[in-house]
């Protein structure tokens, strides 16, 4: 029913607008340094437990920048980075709107004649919808390079087998499936919270719980989805 | 002028309003009061939408805005505007924002007649270079200020305040009583506070309606409080023994003179 109402159409296009330039803001480049970071030390990690799998083994050591490239691109870069927003963007904007639920000022909008559900929750799915998959494909190209870091800077890897790995086997499907996966979790992360946000009752207790299933119900359906994105799409 | 007739509303088994039935007039301040859970608050949400009346209907002029769907609501909300208890400002937004928030959202006038609109409203209701301030940087009383300001920004037909004096000093509650009172008169606003001040009672109440438990206890101007025999009313204004031994020194006054 929030979504049927926050999909109406605006009462005035500008507001929405700049809306949802500050929620696209504080999305993407709030969140940069946190994605980067994340993507910097998984792509580390997963090249080093690979290289760690394959010692010993017949499998050319180039293929540990081939599994690291399609295990970010498929996923870790959107799976890991819409779980680390969904806590950091998802519980924000649930606290938001809560607490502008609790202080009356959704209240002092609606007497205005604002479609509350539209002015306070469209902005945000769109930000996300065009944000998050720009976050995930950054965090893919990070997660790639901190594999060549952790690989190629400490001498375990030549430059060379490192990038002929990454540039080995290539599917553009995969990429496809990524943005799918972090179209689809930005929907799930920005409606559930928002949800949770609108509809809170209750004091500073009610709002804390809120935040909280905002996260763990986010997280529930993005690991849900993500198995059922894969399964539809492989 | 608004006209509620017969408004019930029951949370699960609990009724809170058993049938009101009452008016209120345009360019006068119609006070709703009341002990704390008598019903005021909800009686308010009613009237302005944010909640749905049990049974009953309400009218705002000829139009019954019980009857009307979300969207049709919207209409007559442009014309209603509103102080709640806590003033309910933005606090991302500085003042000026705060005010010309509803200019931006629903008008289509240039930043220029904006900005003149916003000064006017800030003036109105006395109050200047505050407009860069965010709320958290100004006192209780300005905030109610500010919060009036933008309830009259779009030049409303309707205003509704709710407790406009809580948590304010008996001074600025004054200030802010005749600030409402002479918007009212001025702009001729239907206006409706809900209110348990006895001051606002005194001072500001061209027609008073007293809920007691859920059903319309009395109704009269201030000027018929004192001589009012009803119990109830007599009971909530003179609640508090300092009020009783004042009225009793004055009658003992009045009998002797």
């Amino acid at each position: 029913m929030m979504m049927g109402t926050a999909l109406a159409r605006p009462e005035r296009t500008y507001m929405y607008y700049r809306e949802t330039t500050r929620q696209m803001n504080d999305i993407g480049v709030g969140s940069l340094v946190i994605v980067i970071l994340i993507a910097l030390f998984i792509g580390a990690v997963t090249a080093v437990q690979f290289s760690y799998q394959l010692d010993g083994t017949l499998v050319p050591m180039y293929y540990i920048g081939y599994i690291v490239r399609d295990s970010t691109i498929i996923e870790l870069a959107p799976t890991i980075t819409c779980l680390v927003l969904a806590g950091k963007v998802g519980s924000n904007m649930s606290s938001e709107i809560g607490g502008m639920r609790q202080k009356e000022h959704i209240d002092a909008m609606e007497i205005m004649g604002v479609n509350t559900a539209g002015y306070l929750v469209l902005p945000k799915i769109i930000a996300a919808l065009v944000v998050i998959p720009m976050l995930v494909a950054i965090a893919a190209f990070v997660s790639v390079v901190g594999g060549y870091m952790a690989m190629v800077f400490t001498g375990s890897m030549s430059n060379n087998d490192y990038i002929m790995g990454v540039r080995s086997f290539f599917k553009d499907g995969n990429v496809t499936m990524m943005f799918v996966k972090a179209i689809v979790f930005a929907f799930i992360l920005t409606s559930v919270s928002c949800y949770q946000g609108y509809y809170v009752k209750g004091g500073s207790i009610e709002l804390g719980k809120a935040s909280t299933n905002a996260v763990v119900f986010s997280d529930i359906l993005i690991l849900l989805s993500d198995y059922l994105i894969a399964s539809i799409l492989t | 002028m608004i006209r509620i007739i017969d408004i019930h509303k029951s949370f699960n088994d609990q009724e809170v309003l058993k049938g009101i039935t009452t008016e209120f007039f345009p360019g006068k301040t119609n006070l709703i009061i009341g002990r704390s859970g008598a019903g005021k608050t909800v009686l308010l949400k009613i009237l302005v939408g944010l909640v749905a009346p049990t049974s009953g209907d309400i009218f705002y002029g000829d139009v019954n805005f019980s009857q009307l769907n979300k969207k049709e609501m919207r209409t007559i909300r442009m014309k209603v505007g509103m102080l709640f208890q806590g003033s309910a400002l933005f606090d991302s937004m500085t003042v000026e924002e705060n005010i010309r928030f509803p200019l931006d959202m629903f008008t289509s006038m240039t930043w220029k007649e904006k900005a003149l609109q916003v000064d006017s409203c800030l003036e109105r209701v006395n109050l200047g270079k505050v407009h860069k301030k965010y709320p958290s940087e100004i006192s209780g009383g300005m905030q109610k200020r500010v919060g009036i300001a933008r309830a009259i920004v779009l030049n409303p037909e309707y205003l509704f305040c709710d407790e406009p004096n809580s948590g304010l000093d008996p001074k600025t509650s004054i200030v802010i009583d005749e600030l409402i009172r002479s918007i009212t008169i001025d702009q001729n606003i239907t206006t409706v506070i809900n209110t348990h001040d006895m001051n606002s009672v005194m001072e500001i109440g061209d027609n008073i309606v007293l809920i007691h438990e859920g059903l319309l206890a009395w109704r009269g101007d201030n000027s018929e409080v004192l001589e009012s025999t009803n119990q109830t009313l007599q009971q909530f204004i003179f609640a508090s023994p300092f009020l009783q031994r004042l009225r009793s020194t004055a009658l003992e006054r009045s009998q002797e003179g």
